[in-house]
């Protein structure tokens, strides 16, 4: 197969499977035609970073129109190792969908959503144009309106408005922003802007555009103070929806920061920088605070992704090449641990009844397997040694350290105490007290299709924390590839353009040079 | 030509933001279209604009004369416009069927999903039945 196949399979996929699965939505085939689809999609991330790990970034032109005139398709280790993180929750998903979600649900097309919603990420990992970015955004959007729908109760209907009416403003906001950098660069291909704008980083337009699309790309990321829609959305769908959501909407919010501000902007520029690092910081601690006053899981969860988003934005504005591998890192390891934590709290559910802390309690006894399966993901969140979560702060704070921002070192260390907080919070409640009116005994036993899922996410992150060196060693080669972005460039332009960028900047140093 | 225009998408945004800044759910919406047309102008604008040159190729040529009008943006706003057409239908379908469910579109009012109670650490949300209109709880939890 020819590797520019490789970068289509993981969009191609998706899409053959939500075809298929929303033809199939009424039939008990359309379960199985989902898990083929998403076991396909996982296999075909696969191919692809076992590709790119060998042979380096590589991209594909589509329609055979040469960059940056066509549509650019384009992957490093970081989109790549994205790709295979999101194969690996689609499966997750759709194996605890089995039980989770409701038949009604299932026959309004909750697997073809589910996977058109893949389509749209999948493709914002892999794009190498920034108005296909958009487009792929849009997809994303637009399946996760359905998904957020398709139960039709009151307080879903509740959500979805506010869900839909602020991402919508953030939606528009990356529009605007595309054609201001339009505007400025007349390119709209992701290595040729670069090229236009090395030198151009202070302009007015280009700054304006930038600030747009921070904006935009922090609304979907849930950056403070644009983070409204989460926590009033993601605790009314099923939790197998929620899971997908939380594991996969608002990383892909961080990767396009991370790719757009490394590629396109500087974001170590005196403009960004600050901007990036004090929204960080506030993102860290009000998300933090926020899950301190929730009383009903999942609603702490959502807000603990906000919290968690603060830690990659940092690892961003940092912009050392230590603090991007932690960002790097921190992403992986979320991307498990939160998909884990939102379906725990599905099996909590399930087996006491409610959501609210109050009503809820006696499932240490009723189910001790649970608890160290809730114990495992919680843990790692807070950042508890040897978890994957100790790490992944670890390599953030030492990086923080070692950029003396003692005060950033301060906050971040801080809200892991009070995330640790937030868990004990949930483990008093579900796990440790009575329940308040059933018997432990006479709880219903979880079906084996929920708990597969959380008992091998789970086994992922205690493997990512106790041999972190091989994650380490690629979020390390994805940082590399991240911070040289000439690389990206001779992958997707070819090599005599960035020969001719070196030379007219040789140029232009002679130049100041017979200056002086 | 470009400064009417940038007033313009200037003005669309002001009367945007407006409508949504008031608190009702339809006028955010028909804010929401001001705001989705004042970003479709403002990359219109940012492709240059010229008086009557087509970019067509003159037989002969592989490239149209200098000076013709940029084709591009005009594809980047058809394909916004199409989305943003989609994303509409889809927001109005949902207002209608929030009305339905909620019995209001005022939005301080809308709090079925985070209930102000709720927030403030007592569990009124108990009192709230899932089957029952916004209103008839609302009615219920006052008696």
């Amino acid at each position: 197969m020819s590797p520019e196949m490789l970068l289509v399979w993981p969009i191609a996929l998706p899409m053959i499977t939500a075809v298929l699965t929303l033809v199939l939505r009424r039939s008990p085939v359309g379960d199985t035609v989902s898990l083929v689809g998403a076991v396909a999609l996982l296999a075909a991330g696969i191919t692809l970073l076992m590709h790119v790990l060998e042979f380096g970034p590589i991209s594909a032109q589509m329609g055979s129109w040469a960059a940056p005139f066509g549509i650019t398709l384009f992957a490093d280790i970081l989109s790549a190792a994205m790709v295979v993180i999101a194969g690996i929750v689609a499966v997750a998903v759709v194996v605890y969908s089995r039980q989770d979600v409701s038949e009604g649900e299932r026959a309004v097309g909750f697997h073809a959503l589910s996977h058109a919603l893949l389509v749209g990420v999948c493709g914002a990992f892999l794009t190498g144009d920034i108005f296909n970015l958009y487009v792929w955004f849009e997809v994303m959007l637009i399946a996760s309106f359905g998904l957020l729908v398709i139960g039709g109760r009151r307080d879903q209907m509740d959500a979805a408005v506010k869900y839909v009416g602020l991402n919508l403003i953030a939606t528009l906001a990356f529009l605007a922003g595309v054609g201001i950098l339009y505007g400025a660069a007349g390119t709209l291909n992701m290595a040729d802007l670069h090229l236009t704008l090395a030198d151009r980083q202070n302009e007015t337009a280009v700054l304006a555009a930038a600030a747009m699309l921070l904006f935009a790309f922090g609304a979907k990321a849930a950056m403070f103070p644009v983070f409204a829609w989460l926590p009033a959305s993601y605790h009314t769908p099923a939790f197998a929806t929620s899971a997908l959501f939380a594991a996969l909407l608002t990383k892909v919010g961080v990767y396009a920061l991370l790719r757009v501000f490394t590629v396109v902007f500087d974001g170590s520029g005196a403009f960004l920088q600050p901007i990036l690092l004090v929204g960080a910081v506030l993102t860290m601690v009000v998300g933090v605070l926020g899950a301190a006053a929730q009383n009903d899981v999942r609603r702490i969860l959502s807000f603990h992704i906000i919290s968690q988003i603060g830690y990659m934005v940092l690892g961003l504005a940092l912009f050392t090449p230590l603090a991007i591998i932690g960002a790097i890192f921190y992403l992986f390891h979320h991307i498990i641990v939160k998909a884990n934590l939102f379906f725990v709290a599905g099996v909590i559910r399930w087996k006491a009844g409610s959501e609210e802390l109050d009503k809820i309690g006696g499932l240490l006894k009723a189910s001790p397997l649970l608890a160290i399966l809730f114990l495992i993901p919680a843990l790692s969140l807070a950042g508890v040694p040897p978890l994957s979560g100790f790490w992944a702060k670890f390599i953030i704070v030492q990086a923080s350290l070692e950029a003396r921002d003692w005060w950033v070192a301060v906050a971040a260390l801080a809200v892991g105490l009070i995330t640790l907080f937030s868990m004990t919070k949930i483990w008093l409640a579900a796990f440790w007290k009575e329940h308040p009116d059933a018997e432990p005994a006479a709880m219903p036993v979880a079906p084996r299709s929920m708990i597969w899922p959380i008992a091998t996410l789970a086994v992922m992150t205690v493997i990512i924390g106790i041999a972190a060196g091989p994650l380490y060693t690629t979020a390390e080669e994805a940082a590399v590839t991240l911070l040289d972005p000439l690389a990206y460039v001779e992958v997707v332009l070819g090599p005599e353009a960035v020969a001719e960028a070196r030379a007219s900047e040789a140029a232009e140093l002679q130049l100041a040079e017979v200056a002086q | 030509m470009e400064l009417v225009l940038a007033g313009l998408v200037g003005f669309l945004v002001a009367c945007g933001a407006y409508l949504m800044m008031s608190g009702q759910l339809i006028r955010f919406l028909f804010g929401l279209v001001l705001l989705s047309n004042a970003a479709n102008l403002a990359i219109f604008a940012a492709g240059r604009l010229t008086y009557a040159t087509p970019p067509f190729v003159v037989s002969g040529q592989i490239a149209p004369a200098a000076g013709a009008a940029n084709a591009l943006p005009q594809a980047l706003i058809l394909t916004a416009i199409v989305i943003g057409f989609g994303l509409l239908a889809f927001a109005l379908a949902l207002a209608f069927r929030a009305w339905q469910s909620l019995g209001t579109t005022e939005m301080d009012a809308m709090r079925a999903c985070e209930p102000v109670d709720f927030a403030a650490g007592k569990t009124k949300e108990k009192t709230l039945d899932p089957s029952k209109s916004y209103e008839r709880n609302r009615l219920e939890a006052a008696e």
